[in-house]
């Protein structure tokens, strides 16, 4: 096996375990720290396929934005082990695992048949995912989704603002 | 690596997504369980743009440029909507002093 191999398969180990760890483990806290994990070893499949700018917005908004606003809100909320709400009923945790489980296999199931299965991907090569080549595409034949998304921008502050502002004529 | 992997693998992802989902009852660990699922459809976006890059790149140079512009508005999107879910949560925090979600059943009876 060559490094590229290993390293795929070293991260699509990290990126199903820590996804599997977010499920199962018990602690709110512990499960966003796996999460962590595993958008690192997903950031690290994006650099294995060379898409370098991606791999570094991923690290920024997710692990560093998202992950930290997800961690101060359980600290906020004081969660733990010990306020974690009850398992549901035995039945319905089989019945969820069993239909995800089910959509696994039947999209796999789906995909022996398909002609272009075993066509490669383009791994470690192909400038295409450069941060020169996307913010040339960004800013010539996307600069109005661009704009658009900053709109997208204030009107979700604004709302989160709106929301988790107490309102004085319920309470008062 | 031919493009097989990469499909089992963002699926294997979604589909932990799916269980966690329909088996946890706190709300903020759903919501984790929701960006899980829009992280595994970025990664199966990637993996399909460096094949189509592979194979028609000399024909169509933007191809897979397209495609990873797709998967950074995808994720502007995410960031707009993590701050709004979250600020619900807390909402919701604030008034029933829970994040278990088999206590917002109050609009059935």
């Amino acid at each position: 096996m060559s490094v590229t191999q290993i390293l795929f398969w070293f991260l699509s180990f990290l990126a199903i375990g820590g996804a599997v760890m977010v499920v199962a483990s018990r602690s709110p806290v512990n499960s966003i720290l796996f999460l962590i994990i595993t958008f690192f070893a997903i950031s690290g499949h994006y650099i294995l396929l060379n898409a370098q700018f991606l791999a570094i917005v991923n690290i920024i908004v997710y692990a560093g934005a998202i992950m930290v606003l997800f961690l101060f809100v359980v600290m906020l909320m004081n969660l733990n082990a010990e306020t974690e709400p009850p398992h549901k009923s035995k039945y319905l945790m089989y019945a969820g695992v069993i239909t995800g489980s089910s959509l696994l296999l039947l999209v796999v199931a789906a995909l022996r048949k398909s002609e272009s299965i075993q066509q490669m991907t383009q791994l470690k090569d192909g400038d295409v995912g450069l941060l020169k080549n996307l913010g040339r595409a960004l800013f010539t034949d996307y600069v109005f989704p661009f704009e658009i998304s900053s709109v997208l921008f204030l009107s979700a502050m604004i709302g989160a603002v709106v929301i988790s502002k107490r309102d004085k004529e319920v309470h008062s | 690596m031919p493009i097989n992997y990469y499909i089992v693998l963002s699926v294997a992802l979604f589909s932990i997504g799916i269980i966690g989902v329909l088996t946890r009852r706190n709300a903020i660990i759903i919501f984790m369980c929701v960006e899980l699922m829009l992280n595994a459809a970025n990664l199966l976006l990637v993996a399909f743009s460096k094949m189509h890059n592979l194979a028609l790149g000399l024909n169509f140079p933007t191809l897979a440029s397209d495609a990873q512009i797709f998967v950074f508005f995808i994720m502007v999107v995410a960031a707009a909507e993590v701050s709004v879910g979250l600020a619900i949560i807390v909402m919701i925090y604030r008034n029933i002093h829970s994040v278990d979600v088999n206590f917002l059943n109050r609009l059935k009876n």
